[in-house]
């Protein structure tokens, strides 16, 4: 059922220009997602993991091959016209958080919802954080919390939008494995609730595994998990 | 819409976390440094001006033979300017049966519009107070006639038909000036008293002088009123024409509170540029995650522009407060050093503030902002990925376009603001470069000292693009204060050297060739320092290059009074110190009674004359006709005798003339000089004293301005560099927390940072007083046309205070960090 794909990557190549010349990091990827499927992206660092991430994503551009986000084709938009349709359609999740630091919990939270232009981007902020666990530290700035928390400011954040696909780069990185745990529960939990699709990047085998599908990324080549 | 109301939001949540305060504080110091001095330039430059607007008695003076319509005044009043009237009268005063023809000056009871009359009790005796005009019925004579009639204060007098009482012995008028126009002595009477003297008939000699003074817009307007309707034979008079040696000191002293304003500018401009570039590298990562979940090049740009513009406004409306609280301050502390109370402060300075301050920012800070829209949105994944390279024209078009404007704007002379443009454009390109060479050199020589100093080396040659565009901005911040220093020291030793306290203080001419050995030995003889004796021949100019001067059109109304006057010549062996050639040569031992003149450079300017050109003069009847041999350039300051047509001697040495000199007497001594005036009655005596006050009067008030300018200036220009310093903050504080994780204590944390910053500012220094020397040099001799003298303090004073400064500064900017555990700054990205 094509109307079902919600990802779809085809004869995706990246290359980047090295003093030895150029340097291929994702090759010949061919790559289907289907809308609310859960799919883990994993491989040894300098995979290419994160490369092939950003190409999805439409942060990063191929250099050979395309990329159907929502039926649209990336590589046929400008980078506002991704970034216009990431707004409509995708959220992510990053290792390192990427929380304003100038901003408060809520304030961050509220952000892609007043990019959108949304009038009650404070109320929905607000649910989105009662939702996470946070709403008491809805007045916090980002320094004032600690790692747990600023990854579920930052997945508060991610679903606030309702997106088709979630984007998750190694969320649990930076955590302690409790921590980790229980921002993985956070995750899949949201994304069964929500109906969201979820790509994730990582290299921890276990996070991988309560994904439906895997893929492995090695050399810049993906294939099919066990 | 949406990026606006958005842009205020988040300006609003950034301003709660403190994250703008650098930015605003820099901004906010530099719009109060530039309007600062802006109110403090126009204070005093208005001050000066109504000071040396005294040697009119007015601001505007309008001359004329025949008596001016009435209109003039009522015009004048009803712009609401002051106006006074002075009718001068050739007439004969009477004291029993002794007569002396004077100059008799009707003033109605407004005169003087600007300074005092200083009045005495005896002949050439000290000032016992000012007066403005005489009330009817009384007469101050002045002490020349007072001394041919031997008349004294309480006696009475006669002039025309009328009987007048001297009350007082007319010292000096405002408007006396140094032109010996008048050779008569004079005296004020009031004009209500002129009818019953009876002496303007018809057909009589009179001259008038119609006075306005008031606010200088008005006084500008109503000049361009009268300059359309006044007739044929009535002159408009200024300052400039009035006083060439105040004109000079106001030129030089205006031109310096230029330079001052510009070096705001300029200050502003390099913490502007500062703050714009912390600014972008703190929103690197913001704007790139707002790329990511949604926002347009477009849009990311109009918020930061939207914040931009918002901070722009508070910090123009904030600075401007603070400018103008601190010049307030400033004149209220210095209050017993000023003679006259400062007009008030007017609102240009704070439009020029907020023009120049919004200018600065569309030059300065649009630029990285415009890079900072291009921040690609895989920042977030990839760190090492900043802005793509700027655009060249993009990245320096604004900002240069913005100083060029500006300099243009304070300058006001194309050619100058040309040399000052491209002087900057080719200093900062060195900046670079010499920062570029140092970084490289310092970094080679960390391996020779410990590890804080290792430490703070390493991390200029690492940081290298970031430690040079430091270099610049400090180099360029030190610089333009060095060069403040450097010119405001040659104008000041200018002005001091210009007027030594033995300056000729009484001229003496009309000295009959004959009496002129004995005039000079009497001089000696009572102990005054005599300057040199010139002759003086009387000659009309007929013929330039074979035309008649009355063929001749002026575009300058010198010039037609230069051709259409009889004018006072003289020859002389030597060329006086205070006279330099520009062109041609002096007259060598081979010339002597050759037809050469030497002409000065208002002569060549007002006719329009070369060297080598051909005049033809009437002397005493006789036809004389001379060859331009040189031109020379006149130091009227230097109060000496000079004279516009120098011609080579033995030439004119047995056509009938009379000889002049100027004297110094100690304290303007009158008993010696009645004497004088009794034993050579034919010598005309002019007393320059009340002159030289008045230059000497102007020139304190241009010293004053030129140090309280150069104080605040060089105070603000701390502050904004210390603004500056505190940008670079972010760049060290994450590196001494690592650093002190792994093991380094505190002591040695800071050391390593102050030797950064010593380094930096020593080298900044360094290039700043090589570039302020030149730049001084070419200040003062082709835009102040006073002397350079190199000084070698400036290096030590450039080298020493910038390393001090920069590291004093960067110490105060990240001790805060310092104190803080280390686990808070890693923490925090």
């Amino acid at each position: 059922m094509n109307t079902d794909i919600v990802l779809e990557a085809i004869a995706l190549d990246k290359e980047v220009n090295s003093p030895d010349g150029p340097l291929a990091i994702v090759r010949e990827v061919n790559f289907r997602v289907h809308a609310g499927e859960s799919v883990a992206i994993v491989g040894a660092s300098g995979a290419g993991k994160s490369t092939l991430l950003a190409l999805l994503a439409g942060l990063d551009v191929p250099t050979r091959g395309k990329v159907l986000l929502a039926g649209r084709d990336l590589t046929q938009l400008d980078e506002d016209g991704r970034a216009r349709l990431r707004a409509e359609r995708v959220g992510f999740v990053f290792q390192s958080f990427h929380l304003v630091q100038a901003l408060t919990a809520l304030e961050n939270v509220m952000l892609p919802l007043e990019l959108a232009g949304r009038a009650d981007a404070r109320s929905a902020a607000r649910v989105a954080l009662e939702h996470v666990g946070l709403g008491a530290r809805t007045g916090h700035y980002p320094r004032q919390l600690s790692g747990g928390e600023q990854q579920r400011v930052a997945i508060a954040r991610a679903f606030v939008t309702r997106p088709a696909v979630l984007f998750a780069d190694e969320p649990t990185g930076n955590l302690d494995t409790a921590t980790g745990g229980r921002i993985a529960d956070l995750l899949f939990e949201l994304n069964a609730t929500a109906h969201t699709t979820l790509v994730l990047v990582t290299h921890d085998r276990t996070l991988a595994a309560r994904c439906a599908r895997m893929w492995v990324m090695d050399a810049g080549r993906l294939a099919p998990g066990a | 819409m949406r990026a606006l109301t958005l842009a205020v939001r988040l300006l609003a949540r950034e301003w709660r976390s403190g994250e703008l305060g650098v930015l605003l504080l820099a901004l906010v110091v530099a719009v109060a440094a530039l309007t600062g001095v802006g109110f403090l330039v126009d204070r005093i430059e208005r001050s000066v001006a109504m000071r040396a607007n005294e040697v009119l008695a007015a601001d505007l003076r309008l001359q004329s033979q025949s008596l001016p319509a009435a209109d003039y005044e009522r015009e004048a009043r009803v712009r609401g300017l002051a106006t006074a009237r002075v009718t001068t009268v050739l007439s004969v005063v009477y004291q029993g049966e002794r007569s002396q023809l004077a100059n008799v000056r009707a003033v109605t009871p407004d005169y003087p519009l600007r300074g005092r009359v200083s009045v005495g009790r005896e002949a050439f005796g000290a000032a016992t107070g000012t007066a403005g005009a005489p009330a009817p019925g009384e007469a101050w004579p002045d002490s020349k006639l007072l001394a041919a009639l031997g008349l004294h204060v309480g006696d009475e007098l006669s002039l025309g038909a009328a009987r007048l009482k001297v009350t007082r012995v007319l010292l000096n008028r405002p408007d006396e000036g140094g032109a010996f126009g008048d050779l008569a002595p004079s005296m004020l009477i009031a004009a209500a008293d002129l009818p019953a003297t009876r002496l303007l008939q018809p057909g009589s000699r009179a001259a008038y002088a119609v006075l306005f003074a008031g606010q200088p817009q008005s006084v500008a307007a109503f000049r361009t009123w009268l300059e359309a309707r006044k007739q044929t034979g009535e002159r408009l008079r200024d300052v400039s024409e009035a006083s060439p040696q105040i004109q000079t000191a106001i030129d030089r002293a205006g031109r310096f509170l230029g330079l001052a304003s510009l070096v705001a500018v300029l200050l502003c401009a390099v913490a502007v540029a500062m703050a714009a570039r912390r600014y972008v590298q703190r929103h690197l990562d913001s704007v790139a995650l707002m790329k990511t979940i949604g926002a347009t090049s477009g849009f990311t740009l109009a918020v930061s522009l939207a914040q931009l513009f918002v901070i722009a406004i508070a910090a123009v409306l904030l600075g401007s407060l603070a400018g103008f609280a601190a010049q307030e301050w400033l004149l209220r502390a210095l209050r017993g050093l000023l003679d006259a109370d400062l007009p008030p402060a007017g609102f240009a300075p704070l439009l020029l503030g907020m023009v120049t301050a919004l200018a600065l920012l569309a030059g300065f800070a649009l630029p990285p902002l415009m890079q900072l829209a291009r921040v690609p949105a895989i920042r977030v994944l990839r760190r090492d990925v900043g802005a793509p390279a700027p655009i060249l024209w993009l990245a320096f078009g604004p900002a240069v376009a913005a100083i060029v404007l500006l300099v243009f704007w304070v300058l006001r002379d194309p050619k100058l603001a040309g040399g000052f443009a491209v002087g900057l454009a080719l200093f900062v390109g060195l900046l670079a470069l010499a920062g570029y060479v140092m970084v490289r050199i310092a970094g080679s020589l960390r391996g020779g000292v410990g590890v804080s100093w290792r430490y703070g080396i390493a991390n200029l040659a690492r940081r290298r693009a970031a430690s040079i565009v430091q270099i610049v901005a400090f180099g360029l911040g030190i610089m333009v204060l060095l060069l403040l220093a450097v010119v405001r020291n040659d104008l000041l030793a200018d002005w001091r050297r210009s007027l030594p306290s033995d300056l000729p203080n009484f001229f003496f001419i009309n000295i009959p060739k004959e009496e002129r050995t004995a005039f000079m030995q009497y001089l000696q003889e009572r102990g005054a320092r005599s300057s040199r004796a010139l002759p003086m021949i009387r000659a009309r100019l007929t013929e330039v290059n074979g035309r008649s001067v009355k063929d001749l059109r002026f575009t300058d109304p010198r010039g037609e009074g230069f051709a259409q006057r009889d004018q006072n010549i003289t020859w002389q062996d030597e060329l006086g110190s205070d006279n330099s050639l520009v062109a041609g040569r002096w007259w060598t031992p081979a010339d002597h009674g050759r037809a050469l003149v030497s002409i000065s450079t208002e002569y060549r300017d007002s006719l329009g004359l070369k060297l080598g050109d051909r005049m033809v003069f009437d002397v005493a009847g006789e036809t004389l006709e001379a060859e331009v041999a040189s031109i020379r350039k006149i130091k009227w300051d230097s109060f000496q005798p000079n004279f516009f047509l120098v011609f080579a001697p033995g030439l004119l040495d047995d056509v009938a003339g009379t000889w002049m000199t100027s004297a110094y007497f100690a304290g303007g001594d009158g008993r010696i000089v009645t004497e004088l005036v009794r034993r050579f009655p034919s010598v005309s005596v002019f007393d320059l004293g009340e002159l030289l006050n008045q230059v000497r009067s102007v020139i304190d008030q241009a010293v004053f301005a030129v140090q309280s300018v150069f104080a605040f200036t060089l105070f603000a220009g701390l502050v904004v560099l210390l603004a500056a310093v505190q940008s670079t903050r972010d760049e060290r504080r994450y590196e001494s927390a690592m650093l002190r994780t792994l093991g380094a204590s505190r002591k040695v944390v800071t050391l390593g940072i102050v030797a950064e910053f010593v380094v930096l500012g020593a080298l900044a220094g360094l290039l700043a007083a090589s570039g302020a020397s030149l730049a001084g040099w070419a200040l003062a001799e082709q835009v102040l046309n006073v002397t350079y003298v190199a000084d070698a303090r400036v290096w030590l004073i450039g080298t020493l205070g910038g390393g001090a400064l920069v590291a004093i500064s960067g110490w105060l900017a990240t001790r805060g960090v310092l104190r803080q555990p280390p686990a808070t700054t890693l923490r925090a990205p």
